[in-house]
């Protein structure tokens, strides 16, 4: 469904990426894992059409969408769960959601995704009326989710969603992932907490300065010993 | 319906607001000292409303709005007094040249971030200045005379209908992703929304209504020179903005309204009047730091046949 073949991107002078390739087949969860500054951020800000390639392409659903403007990309079906999770502060949970379907029209459809959105995430709906800022961490990564699922995404790019977050709610979190994507979202997961991610994803890349160093099925690499010393904490 | 019915409550108030000075005027109760002063208000509250739309709803902090008032002051002073045309035709060509100053500096400048944009924002201003200090065709800088032509009228519907265009446009699907390029605009971004166009169309209304406040002030004063728009002003109206609440469209009219009525009442004291305005901008920043209504409208305040929630 997604295929980056060999992108290289850069922060003016300073290359990000090296000949970065990954592929993203339909209803998987793939996990990007790897330590702070590997590009692992910078790679899915390119997917989204954030940041271009300078070469490379990335074909997704047969077109290739390197180089095009984001709407464009969450038009398609792209839909980014920005990193630290960035709501709108000063606008409700509500407001919030419906800022998640600007590029849509179909009224009924937005009312109904609104109300799914309220079933996965019980405590938005409660705070509907709240202005966002106010929610805690947690919730807060809830409506930024929530807010990506409101454009009806084919795939759902994560930014981080452990980031700063108590252990229950990682927990709650990836539960969500897992039901998100048992409805039939392919989801692309960049993680530092590999041992969580491991645990949903079916397929995980390891990325280390810009490169891909490692990649094969969740439970290869979990068994890996590279990737039990570097990011599982040893054993 | 409920939303139309308080729509059009609000303009026959403003129309009743409207009548009773015009009234007043007519009949002499006010004083030409006065009327005058309410003319400047209504120009003043136009600068304010619409540099409200780029800084307190769009988030571009943008400080050099006078510029694209001098732009229509010159423009509508150009039209009137060199090729004789009627006043509105001249209010009209003054926004659209404004208009197009707006989109001739947005495009380049808006791709710039916070303070960066507002250098580059002043840095225009400026230069409009001094391309009209260097043009004889307008007088250059001995200025130029423009014949009385602004009326209450004039200045009240320009006021009026540059309220209702921004509040509407606020409460639009158009303003509502402006909100979020000023809450965030990497999450804009990621939500679809074209953040540079909505910048662009944001500056360019704002532009185009502080040209139509620059033909209504340059037809009030008899007399235009180019140093009435130097930085000063655009501080005066990024004041303004500020002070009312950054984000409150009623904070900037309230705002506008009352310093430009402090202004006038302390041109008695011309040595310390500068001195007690700042003094006034320093204790309502200590006492109200989010400014005079914060983010809140006026409408807020009053619940009265609503259901309560945000007015949106």
């Amino acid at each position: 469904m997604l295929q980056v073949n060999n992108i290289n991107v850069f922060y003016g002078n300073i290359q990000a990426l090296h000949d970065v390739s990954i592929d993203v087949q339909e209803g998987e969860i793939v996990t990007l894992i790897g330590a702070n500054g590997a590009g692992k951020s910078t790679l899915l800000k390119t997917l989204s059409g954030l940041l271009k390639p300078k070469t490379g392409d990335i074909v997704y659903l047969g077109n290739k969408i390197s180089g095009k403007p984001a709407q464009s990309i969450v038009k398609a079906g792209m839909s980014h769960v920005p990193e630290g999770r960035r709501v709108f502060a000063n606008l409700t949970v509500e407001e919030n959601l419906e800022l998640g379907a600007y590029l849509r029209n179909d009224k009924a459809g937005i009312a109904k995704d609104m109300a799914h959105v309220y079933e996965l995430f019980p405590r938005l709906l409660e705070r509907k009326k709240q202005l966002s800022g106010t929610l805690s961490g947690g919730e807060q990564q809830m409506l930024a989710m929530g807010r990506a699922l409101m454009a009806k995404p084919k795939i759902l790019l994560m930014d981080e969603p452990s980031m700063g977050l108590a252990p229950l709610m990682v927990k709650a979190i990836f539960d969500i992932i897992r039901m998100v994507n048992a409805e039939g979202t392919t989801v692309l997961l960049v993680e530092q907490n590999a041992h969580m991610a491991l645990s949903v994803a079916s397929r995980a890349y390891v990325l280390e300065t810009g490169r891909i160093v490692l990649s094969g099925s969740a439970k290869e690499l979990q068994e890996s010993d590279e990737v039990r010393a570097a990011y599982l904490g040893g054993l | 319906m409920k939303k139309s019915k308080a729509f059009w409550a609000y303009v026959a108030i403003a129309i009743i607001v409207y009548a009773v000075v015009q009234f007043s005027m007519s009949s002499g109760m006010i004083g030409s000292y006065y009327s005058n002063m309410l003319i400047i208000m209504c120009v003043n509250v136009m600068l304010a409303v619409s540099l409200h739309l780029i800084i307190g709803i769009t988030g571009q902090f943008s400080i050099g709005h006078a510029g694209f008032m001098a732009v229509g002051a010159y423009m509508s002073a150009i039209v009137t007094m060199k090729f004789d045309l009627p006043f509105i035709v001249a209010i009209v060509a003054a926004g659209c040249v404004a208009l197009l100053a707006g989109l001739l500096i947005g495009i380049p400048t808006l791709r710039l971030r916070g303070d960066y944009l507002a250098i580059a924002t002043l840095g225009f201003a400026e230069i409009i200045r001094i391309v009209i200090l260097n043009v004889d065709y307008v007088g250059g800088a001995a200025g130029m005379t423009v014949s009385r032509q602004t009326t209450w009228t004039y200045a009240f519907f320009a006021m009026l209908i540059t309220i209702i265009v921004i509040a509407n446009y606020t409460k639009s699907r158009h303003g509502r992703a402006c909100i979020a390029i000023r809450e965030d605009e990497i999450a804009a971004d990621a939500m679809g929304i074209n953040t540079t166009y909505y910048k662009v169309v944001a500056f360019a209304i704002g532009a185009f209504f502080a040209g139509v406040a620059g033909a209504i002030f340059s037809h009030q004063l008899f007399f235009i020179q180019p140093t009435s728009f130097g930085f000063l002003k655009s501080f005066d109206i990024l004041i303004y903005v500020v002070l009312g609440g950054l984000g409150s469209l009623s904070g900037s009219v309230l705002a506008a309204v009352l310093l430009t009525i402090v202004s006038t009442y302390l041109a008695e004291f011309p040595e310390t009047r500068m001195i007690i305005y700042s003094l006034v901008l320093i204790l309502v920043m200590l006492y109200r730091p989010t400014g005079l209504l914060g983010t809140k409208e006026i409408t807020d305040f009053f619940k009265f046949g609503k259901k309560g929630g945000k007015n949106v």
